[in-house]
């Protein structure tokens, strides 16, 4: 582990708060992330800003699998992104941030830059 | 160098085809043409006139594409009769006094009909079938009689009994030879034929001459025969054959045939190099061709020719037909009357199922030259291809017209050379859709767009679709219609594979038929279909996650990720108490409010967590939800009818609430719009929606597969004169079985155009009920209007449901601070990126 990058973990709702399969947007200091519940329990987070868009609304795209990467697809213009790594799979060049995701007991917290 | 100077004598269905062969060709870069049309109308669809009697209209009928002169700079002049062709001096003379000089002139002044030196012959309603203003003194005519006769009982006269039989006349048809279509059929084929339109209710009167024409006792008309034979009727059609119009080519003596017709060269070009003729005018080596497939040949000859190609030739053209004739399939091809040296006939008969098939073969067995059918003219397409190509039979000649026989020699679309014509009207070849198919086209649709096959009579369809699987399938495009990854099916097979198995959730499908976690293009699609099997809550925890933000937020996102709010103003009748409401609405809420093209408001700029508030509002007030997000039933639009129009014939609103409460939130492969008129003036456009409804004085005409928008196609006339109750059921039937058949995404335009049978099939299947399904349909139909459920009423009653409208999940109370908007024309829009920048800036 890298000590060097001190990471601040935040509460942000209960497990039940996400309904498996959906997103929901998250109010962070810095801007606003996207956080998904796939249809298996995992969770991840995104931003919530679509790129392509300038719009905050990929907390409300669809999730899915294309082959055996985990995606997100735009709401508004249909673009995929990777839930694992943010990579948009049909421009190389966009890319976007991942907030670390961990489960407490009931309570999911997202891990922002300290 | 200055343009040439081109005038196109005659407006027609050849004409146009050489004017857009023409132009293709960059024709306008060398001419300037001016076309000179004595009919008050452009040209039309001459094949289809009949159908301008089942409800067809004369823009229906038209083949000029909008715009086409403009776009081209072709000068048209209607009601423009040419008087005289001045060929020392290069000019042209009409009956408007103009004198218009010329480089080259285009003789396509067709044919007219001839009728038969009667005595009495021009008496009043006496009629020739030709052009729309015939047809018009038909309809008049029909109105104050009840008898009509056609004299002449060929492929035209047959059409124009149909069009009396259609009118509601008692309809008969004289012909003097001593059986119908004497060209086209043999005696057996025309006996058949006599029958089986003679059980449709027209009387059929062979070998009959008429001697004269006198007033009648009973009707306007006695046609006097021999024998002391008679008839009475009040109104008489001429279709005795055509005769080529070609008294200009006469008055300015260019070589005319013996028994008429302009004489041309294999270029088309006549007697003087300057002028062409074309198409019925046009006599080729002594004959002239009735068809327009021939003249369409000529035409694309002729402009080539003018553009200085001369690789291109006519070389006659082959006169096989197959048409139907008051529903009675007929085909004639090549030899049809065996009179080729040696040949031999195979027959099929069998007069209690109306069929009738003969094949005429050469000496040696070995090659088709001809055929008749009659009932059955279903392997008409293989049969022309055998012919034509002068391939090998593919076994024992009998075989080409048993029925079913096992092994019968199905000819597939693999064996014919690509030098075959698949499509006759449009001169395609098999070669050429391979080519449009390298391309890139997919479909029978693509290929119709891009090579015209298949779309004027529309014969070759079912050929068409052939080659385009089996060229598919050679070039190892697998023919695959699955949705995505991770279901290997069609929408149609899913649909299928929901209702056969009572699934009712997308999880159990997956388990069960599908791999993977699904996508943002399968889930939508299963949820779709689950609604329209099952209608259930779209909401529903198991569902919601299936849905587009649009069906999961219940209004459409905008560009900014706001929703717009459309409630449901059924028939677009609405009181000044619920309007007010919703500008009250709007103006609260600050809403951008704009008047749909669908008769209802929309109101744009809500955010995700402001949308459950607003429409309690609403719902509070008597709104339901307008399903302007899903793919589904969105608007019924009306004209006031006879609630306040003084032409109004019917009550268009109260039918247009009433079939949009019907079919308000049901599902469906993609949106679908209808409308209602109440008469024929058609002001709420039902003609472009997926279902329009026209009321007449004797009940409702049904349209449906019209089309708007991106791709505008007009609506099929699918049955006429229906009762409320008909109505209602047709439209149950219609909409069902486009929801059990059609792709995703799909609009009934398209999948009617892809829908094998096309429109026949599809009457057959929901008015005659050919497949049996017609209770399961309305049944199916029924369980959906039963469980209706307005989507926001209960989306508002469940607090867990409204909570998922947060935009935060850990800030409920926070809105999207990122919006930002303008002020224009007195209301707010989303700021555009530019702008967004210099509002920060002032920030």
């Amino acid at each position: 582990m890298n000590s060097a990058v001190t990471v601040e973990w935040k509460a942000i709702c209960s497990v039940d708060d996400v309904l498996p399969g959906t997103g929901v947007g998250v109010r962070l200091p810095s801007g606003q992330a996207a956080l998904f519940r796939t249809r298996d329990g995992n969770f991840y987070a995104l931003d919530n800003m679509d790129p392509f868009s300038h719009a905050n609304v990929l907390s409300r795209g669809l999730l899915g699998s294309l082959g055996d990467k985990r995606v997100v697809a735009s709401p508004l213009y249909k673009q995929h992104f990777e839930l694992e790594t943010g990579q948009c799979i049909e421009d190389d060049s966009v890319k976007l941030t991942v907030y670390p995701v961990r489960v407490q007991g009931d309570v999911i917290e997202l891990a922002t830059p300290a | 160098m200055a343009k040439q100077q081109l005038l196109l004598i005659g407006h027609g269905m050849v004409g146009q085809r050489y004017l857009e062969s023409l132009v293709a060709q960059g024709g306008r870069e060398h001419f300037d043409i001016t076309v000179l049309c004595a009919e008050p109308l452009p040209a039309y669809d001459r094949v289809g006139l009949t159908s301008y009697f089942s409800g067809k209209t004369a823009d229906d009928l038209s083949l000029v594409p909008e715009g086409f002169f403009e776009e081209h700079d072709i000068t048209l002049k209607l009601n423009t009769k040419v008087d005289a062709i001045d060929r020392a001096a290069k000019t042209v003379t009409t009956n408007t006094g103009e004198s218009l000089p010329y480089d080259k002139v285009v003789l396509a002044t067709g044919s007219y009909p001839f009728v038969p030196p009667i005595p009495g012959n021009d008496r009043d309603n006496c009629f020739v079938y030709r052009t729309i203003d015939d047809l018009d003194a038909m309809i008049a005519a029909s109105k104050t009689g009840k008898v009509g006769t056609v004299v002449g009982g060929g492929l035209l006269g047959l059409e124009a009994a149909k069009a009396l039989h259609d009118l509601g006349l008692e309809t008969h048809v004289v012909e003097f030879a001593p059986r119908l279509m004497a060209v086209q059929v043999d005696d057996f084929g025309g006996g058949l034929l006599k029958d089986k339109i003679q059980e449709l209710g027209v009387t059929v009167h062979t070998s009959t001459g008429t001697q004269d024409i006198v007033d009648g006792e009973h009707c306007t008309h006695r046609m006097n025969f021999g024998d002391d034979q008679h008839l009475e009727t009040d109104v008489i059609v001429f279709s005795a054959g055509i005769r080529p119009q070609d008294e200009l080519g006469r008055a300015c003596e260019l070589a005319i045939g013996e028994r008429g017709g302009i004489v041309v060269n294999n270029h088309c070009v006549t007697s003087d190099e300057h002028i062409y003729a074309i198409g019925e005018v046009a006599l080729w080596e002594g004959r002239i061709f009735g068809l327009v497939a021939p003249g369409y040949q000529m035409a694309e000859v002729a402009a080539e020719h003018l553009m200085g190609k001369a690789e291109q030739e006519f070389a006659g053209a082959d006169m096989s037909t197959k048409l139907k004739l008051m529903g009675v399939d007929v085909a004639s091809i090549g030899d049809a009357h065996g009179n080729t040296p040696g040949c031999r006939s195979t027959v099929f008969m069998d007069q209690t199922a109306g069929v009738y098939k003969k094949a005429v073969i050469s000496e040696c067995g070995k090659k088709l030259l001809g055929a008749v059918l009659v009932g059955d003219a279903a392997d008409y397409g293989n049969l022309l291809q055998l012919c034509l190509n002068e391939m090998d039979l593919p076994g024992d000649p009998s075989a080409l017209v048993a029925p079913m026989s096992d092994g019968a020699p199905l000819l597939g679309a693999d064996a014919l050379p690509d030098t075959a014509q698949i499509c006759s009207c449009n001169n395609v070849s098999k070669g050429d859709l391979c080519a449009a198919i390298d391309g890139g086209a997919q479909t029978v649709g693509d290929l119709k767009a891009c090579t015209k096959a298949s779309a004027t009579c529309g014969g070759c369809s079912a050929l068409v679709k052939q080659v385009l699987d089996s060229e598919l399938e050679k070039r190892g495009v697998e023919v695959n219609n699955h949705i995505c990854e991770h279901f290997a099916y069609s929408r149609q097979e899913i649909y299928h594979l929901v209702r056969v198995g009572q699934i009712t959730t997308f999880d159990e499908l997956l388990e069960k038929h599908g791999s993977g976690d699904g996508c943002d293009i399968c889930k939508p699609t299963v949820a779709n279909v689950l609604a329209s099997c099952w209608n259930d809550w779209v909401l529903n925890k198991p569902h919601a996650g299936l849905q587009d933000t649009n069906d999961y937020f219940l209004g459409n996102m905008q560009r900014d990720g706001t929703y717009s709010i459309v409630p449901r103003v059924a028939g677009g009748e609405i009181t000044p108490d619920k309007l007010i409401v919703l500008g009250e609405v709007a103006k609260q809420y600050d809403l951008y409010t704009k008047i749909t093209g669908g008769q209802r408001v929309d109101l744009f700029g809500a955010r995700v967590e402001q949308l459950p508030e607003i429409w309690k509002i609403l719902v509070d007030a008597g709104f339901e939800t307008g399903h302007a997000y899903g793919k589904s039933l969105r608007t019924v639009k009306s004209c006031v009818g006879s609630t306040w129009c003084r032409y109004g014939v019917k009550d268009s609103v109260g039918t247009a609430i009433q079939v949009e409460d019907r079919y308000k939130g049901l599902r469906s492969p993609h949106k679908i719009k209808m409308a209602v008129s109440g008469c024929t003036r058609e002001c709420a456009e039902a003609q472009s929606k997926d279902v329009g409804v026209i009321a007449t004085e004797k009940g409702w005409n049904l349209y449906v597969c019209g089309n708007g928008g991106m791709r505008p196609r007009h609506a099929d006339l699918f049955a006429s004169d229906l009762t409320d109750e008909q109505l209602i059921k047709t439209i149950d039937r219609f909409l069902m079985f486009y929801i059990k058949t059609a792709d995703r995404l799909q609009r009934t335009s398209v999948w009617l155009e892809n829908l094998e049978g096309g429109l026949d099939y599809l009457k057959d299947v929901i008015l005659n009920d050919s497949l049996g399904m017609g209770d399961e349909l309305e049944a199916q139909m029924q369980h959906v209007i039963e469980t209706y459920q307005c989507e926001w009423k209960s989306t508002i009653e469940d607090p867990q449901a409204v909570k998922r409208f947060n935009h935060f999940i850990n800030e409920t109370a926070e809105a999207d601070d990122n919006l930002a908007y303008v002020r224009e024309r007195g209301q707010r829009r989303p700021a555009y990126e530019h702008e967004r920048i210099e509002l920060v800036e002032e920030a």
